[in-house]
């Protein structure tokens, strides 16, 4: 009773509850299971061996047979819970298959064998992590030099983006002039292109500056991102233009009003394209696949995703490497996550 | 920004600059892999590397790109690549012959799939070697057949036949694909050809729809419908997208999966012990008992600026030594003439796996003619393409099939139209 | 004016408690400090400048890289395409293109009722529009409905917010292809999702069979991947609602379900409109998740038109850039409707 009494007590911190106050709990619950869980599943899967995915019904945990090694024989031998024709249940080894029909072995006396049908034995199994799934690609593939070129691309395309998307909002948000109009019809007309529809002229432009294989044939042709323009513009509409003034009546040049009063007072609003710049960056795998051919050149998702073959695909490898590929995101989250959220709110969206 | 490109740009003129001076000539390869052969290749190119100081291969691992072709067209690809589509992309390949030493041992043991990687007129150049010959046909699962006890339809049975007992066997033993086919062109095409498909017209031109090939589609469609086949594959995409069925096979859930030489090194790995799998010959149809041949190519690419050394690295990997070594490390069925009459010694492969290989290097020689001619028309992947697109809607319901015959015909013409205009 | 700004501190400080200004330091200092730098050393050259060309020319001067950037990469890319679309043959370079005209666009509507996708010569392109328009439709309302309910409930005075408000965020870091790898992998025929209904007694789903479930799926995992960025524009116009409108509303004992319709919604229009707009966009322009996720199965019931384009200039054994570009052109012009219409939309709310 008394800790019934403490945790209403303390839930309702001096209100009553409301019904709608259990469903809204609810439903963050069920929202905490529906978002999280995909990616644990992903991540729990990327540690099953090949035979392991393929079970049915799926083991939560990554589980592998048992093997044991029986005297007189050269490897160890898969362990199953055998149904003997008497009724009898025992784990055995198995010493060889012919058909439908297993030859079993008790383990600590491997002369006593039982011929089973193979319908009446389960493996036995045990949890165990299939590490080679990770370790095996990081070993063939520079994974460093992947990481660096995928991190170079990201911190580089960021910094430019940031640059001269927020010297064009400024432009668009702080000044009148003629041809503004156009210019803001221009930014969000092209708002809604997705570069696959015009992957193709792009690759011809890339290919005309002699950028193929280059990292800059990556991070040039989307740092001029529309989203950042609008996102920043409608973020500086909202500074005090007196500031400004005064910053003129001191005889500040235009350029320092712009990096040493806009800028600092844009600090959220360039925070947030800043995250979004860096997980489009690292993210990216269709336009770094197209220009870059070289190994030396190659991105993390580019590099890890050669397991993807014209008829097979590895599946144990790609989980495994996909994995890879979302730590630094989730790394991003945790140290971020608070952060993402207040400053989304606040960049002037509304 | 710009300053900081031209920088780099400089710094890397600057590094060319000093490689003549080692003298070491810098080639690429451009390699997407199935299953382990990108290691093998990586393995014997470190070979060549030892013998031949002069060069230095770079192997480059891809996720299989369906970019490529522009990158060629732009003339921006590597020196050399696999190919998987040989004929469409023939125009971009190098003539190795004025570098081989001995173009006689090449014409000897490659001749047949030489023709695949030519343009259309072209009778002379050796742009390449196979890295595989595929073949298609189908595997069982035996242990299902035992369980069900069902005696296994013999060599030279007929898909009809094989259908009857797979939908029984998959009754007894609750597997949920009798029959699975993968969703590809050259899979379709080996059944249509055994059912009497002709694909060319007297001209030469595709003239595909006729009774053979209807013959192969109703099969298709009434398997679907009787449950011999599951939608999963054909239905479940659009266009032309490849669908395998790997992981039903593996998991014991298809008695009988037509697809080809390639799965075995993947089946012998992941399959083990769990159950007997076993190749057999292509099922027959009124006209043969056909399958069709396929592979992979690595070929010289024109654009390199060294022909001469491109050619020294593709005669090294395609001399008879260390080709079998490729064929017989990756589980392949050897493209090359003189090891398919000895046979190449799989020495990893368990005894399953060479079983396999056998019954799959026995099926060439029952290859109909018009199997080789179909691989080796140039633009044989606008035929599969849009058999399998209309076949697809077909199967799941969106197009009757003699819609999508009427589409087959019309999609051929068109881009045979467009690939002409000039 | 000033009192603006202290509208945008106080606002921060609502949504974020304590946390908000370090957090924000850890990533402000260091890129601060990375641009500052060059920032600094262009001042004397820019203020030259200034004084050569005059305050008045200044706008262009900073419009300029990023419009350099836009030409080079974006508007000459869209020219390109343009001629693209008027030529044809399998050449990549355009002086080897062989004009064709509006052969292409022809070839496109050459239709015999645009009702039925399947009386048009070029049918996948329209099957592509009837869907994309489909999925955009159930995708919009489903987004909406979702992330309203989401930033109503992390409004209300619960304890971890900023935690449930991560939680929703986190997806959105995702690549589209990982995503849909996800929800592949737990959709297939023995996946997770199937062994939790045969568990409960039920029999297994082919959900990539059924244009229905695929088309459903499709949807749901596009709102799964992007509902956390819709949510926080709504919780902002939430955050932004006065406090005494509810304080009377409570005291008057008006049924919450009242407020919310009387109140809340009305006072949340405009950023509804933001997220309305947002999302039609987006799916307009879906291509990678659903492409992975279904591969436009089954059948064509999810085949997107960017997919369409894609496949038109890749998959083919003849990459036909001239018909992709001008299916890309004809989806750049319903684009851009859809961005005139925002802007109606826009203003009609600043008025």
């Amino acid at each position: 009773m008394k800790i019934a009494a403490f945790l209403t007590r303390r839930r309702v911190a001096g209100r009553r509850i409301h019904w709608t106050d259990i469903v809204a709990y609810g439903y963050l619950a069920v929202g905490v299971v529906v978002m999280f869980g995909p990616v644990l599943w992903l991540v729990l899967s990327s540690f099953k061996t090949p035979a392991g995915l393929l079970e049915f019904p799926p083991s939560l945990l990554p589980m592998a047979q048992v093997e044991v090694t029986v005297p007189g024989q050269p490897q160890p031998l898969p362990l199953f819970r055998t149904t003997l024709p008497d009724g009898q249940v025992r784990d055995l080894v198995q010493l060889r298959r012919v058909g439908i029909v297993a030859q079993m072995a008790d383990p600590k006396d491997p002369t006593q064998t039982f011929r089973v049908p193979i319908d009446k034995r389960e493996p036995v199994r045990a949890f165990a992590m299939a590490t080679g799934n990770y370790t095996e690609p990081l070993a063939r593939f520079d994974f460093l030099r992947f990481l660096w070129n995928s991190i170079f691309v990201t911190v580089v395309a960021t910094a430019i983006t940031l640059l001269i998307n927020s010297m064009a909002a400024y432009a668009l948000s702080i000044y009148e002039f003629p041809g503004k109009g156009f210019a803001i019809l221009t930014v969000i007309g092209t708002l809604m292109i997705p570069i696959t529809i015009i992957l193709v002229p792009v690759y011809l432009v890339v290919t005309e500056l002699r950028l193929v294989n280059s990292l800059w044939a990556v991070i040039l042709p989307g740092a001029a991102t529309p989203t950042g323009v609008f996102l920043l513009r409608q973020y500086m509409l909202t500074l005090p233009r007196d500031l400004i003034e005064a910053a003129r009546m001191d005889k500040a040049s235009e350029w320092q009003i712009y990096w040493r009063i806009v800028m600092p007072l844009t600090m959220p609003a360039l925070a947030v394209l800043a995250i979004f710049s860096v997980m489009w960056r690292w993210n990216e795998f269709l336009w770094p696949l197209a220009v870059l051919t070289k190994t030396e050149s190659y991105t993390l998702q580019i590099g890890l995703n050669a397991f993807q073959g014209e008829l097979q695909t590895q599946w144990h490898y790609l989980l495994a490497m996909t994995v890879m590929t979302l730590l630094p995101i989730a790394l991003v989250f945790v140290f971020l996550q608070r952060f993402i959220a207040t400053g989304i709110g606040n960049t002037g969206m509304k | 920004m710009k300053m900081i490109a031209k920088a780099l740009l400089l710094a890397l003129a600057l590094a060319a600059g000093v490689c003549p001076a080692l003298a070491q000539t810098s080639l690429r390869m451009t390699w997407y892999s199935d299953g382990n052969e990108g290691e093998v290749m990586a393995d014997l190119l470190k070979r060549f590397e030892s013998k031949n100081a002069d060069i230095k291969v770079v192997l480059d691992q891809v996720p299989v790109n369906e970019t490529l072709p522009v990158q060629l067209a732009s003339g921006q690809g590597p020196d050399m690549a696999r190919v998987g589509d040989m004929g469409g992309l023939a125009r971009y390949m190098l003539d190795l012959r004025p570098y081989l030493k001995n173009a006689a041992y090449w014409e000897a043991n490659y001749a047949p799939f030489l023709a695949w990687m030519r343009v259309p007129g072209d009778t002379s150049s050796i742009p390449g070697f196979m890295t595989q010959l595929t073949l298609t046909g189908p595997f069982v699962n035996k242990t299902l057949f035992e369980q069900a006890g069902i005696a296994m339809p013999d060599s030279k049975a007929t898909w009809q036949e094989w259908a009857k007992a797979t939908k029984e066997v998959a009754a007894k033993t609750g597997a949920a694909f009798p029959i699975a086919f993968d969703r590809s062109g050259h899979r379709f095409f080996a059944l249509a050809i055994s059912q009497g498909a002709t694909v060319f017209n007297a001209a030469g031109e595709p003239a595909v729809v006729d009774e053979g090939f209807k013959r192969a589609a109703q099969l298709i469609a009434e398997w679907h419908k009787s449950g011999i086949m599951s939608k999963e594959l054909w239905g479940s995409v659009a266009g032309s997208a490849y669908r395998g069925a790997n992981e039903e096979f593996k998991n014991a859930q298809a008695v009988m999966y037509m697809s080809g030489s390639w799965q075995i090194g993947q089946f012998d790995k992941t399959v083990g012990d769990a159950f007997d799998w076993v190749a057999v010959p292509t099922p027959c149809g009124p006209a043969n008992c056909s399958g069709m041949p396929g592979g992979a190519a690595l070929v010289g690419i024109k654009a390199t600026r060294h022909p001469a050394e491109v050619a020294r690295v593709l005669d090294y990997l395609a001399s008879e030594e260390i080709v079998a070594e490729f064929y017989a490390r990756s589980l392949f069925v050897p493209g090359h003439l003189g090891l398919a009459a000895k046979g190449v010694d799989y020495k990893t492969a368990s005894p399953q796996a060479k079983a396999a290989l056998k019954v799959f290097s026995d099926e060439v020689s029952k290859l109909d003619p018009l199997a080789y001619r179909l691989q080796g028309y140039t633009s044989n992947r606008i035929v599969f393409n849009a058999v399998i697109s209309r076949l697809g809607q077909a199967v799941t319901g969106e197009a009757t099939l003699d819609e999508a015959y009427g589409r087959i015909t019309q999609d051929i013409a068109q881009q045979i139209a467009e690939r002409n205009k000039k | 004016m000033s009192g603006r700004r202290d509208g945008v501190s106080t606002d921060a400080a609502q949504n974020g408690p304590a946390g908000t200004v370090p957090a924000a330091a850890i990533v402000a200092r260091p890129l601060g400090a990375l641009i500052a730098l060059p920032l600094r050393l262009l001042d004397a050259p820019m203020r030259a400048l200034q004084r050569t060309i005059g305050e008045r020319r200044m706008p262009y001067v900073f419009l300029a890289p990023n419009a350099a950037f836009f030409g080079v990469f974006v508007f000459l890319p869209i020219a390109i395409n343009l001629w693209f679309s008027v030529t044809g043959g399998p050449a990549l370079f355009l002086s080897e293109r062989p004009y064709v005209g509006a052969g292409q666009y022809g070839y496109l509507f050459e239709c015999g009722s645009f009702l039925d996708p399947n009386s048009c010569r070029e049918d996948h392109f329209w099957r592509g529009v009837a869907n994309t328009a489909k999925f955009t439709l159930f995708q919009v309302v489903a987004m909406v409905a979702f992330s309203l309910i989401t930033a109503v409930v992390l409004n209300m005075k619960i304890r971890a917010r900023g935690f449930f408000r991560a939680v929703y965020f986190f997806p959105v870091l995702l690549s589209p292809v990982v995503v849909a790898l996800i929800w592949k992998w737990i959709l297939q025929r023995d996946g997770l999702l199937n062994a939790a209904i045969t568990s409960l007694g039920g029999q297994k789903i082919l959900f990539f069979v059924d244009p229905g479930w695929a088309m459903f799926w499709a949807v749901l995992v596009s709102v799964w991947a992007h509902m956390g960025f819709y949510t926080l524009i709504l919780l902002a116009g939430l955050q932004a609602i006065p406090a005494d409108l509810y304080e009377a509303a409570e005291m008057d004992a008006t049924p919450r379900w009242r407020v919310f319709r009387r109140i809340t919604l009305p006072m949340l229009w405009p950023n509804m409109v933001v997220v309305i707009v947002l999302a039609l966009i987006k799916g307009v322009q879906t291509f990678d998740e659903v492409f992975v996720l279904t591969g436009g199965g089954p059948g064509t019931a999810t085949l997107m038109v960017v997919q369409y384009i894609y496949e038109t200039a890749f998959s083919n054994q003849v990459q036909n850039f001239g018909l992709a570009a001008a299916a890309s052109c004809v989806l750049g012009v319903v684009l851009f409707g859809l961005t005139l219409a925002q802007l109606a939309a826009s203003r009609r709310r600043a008025t």
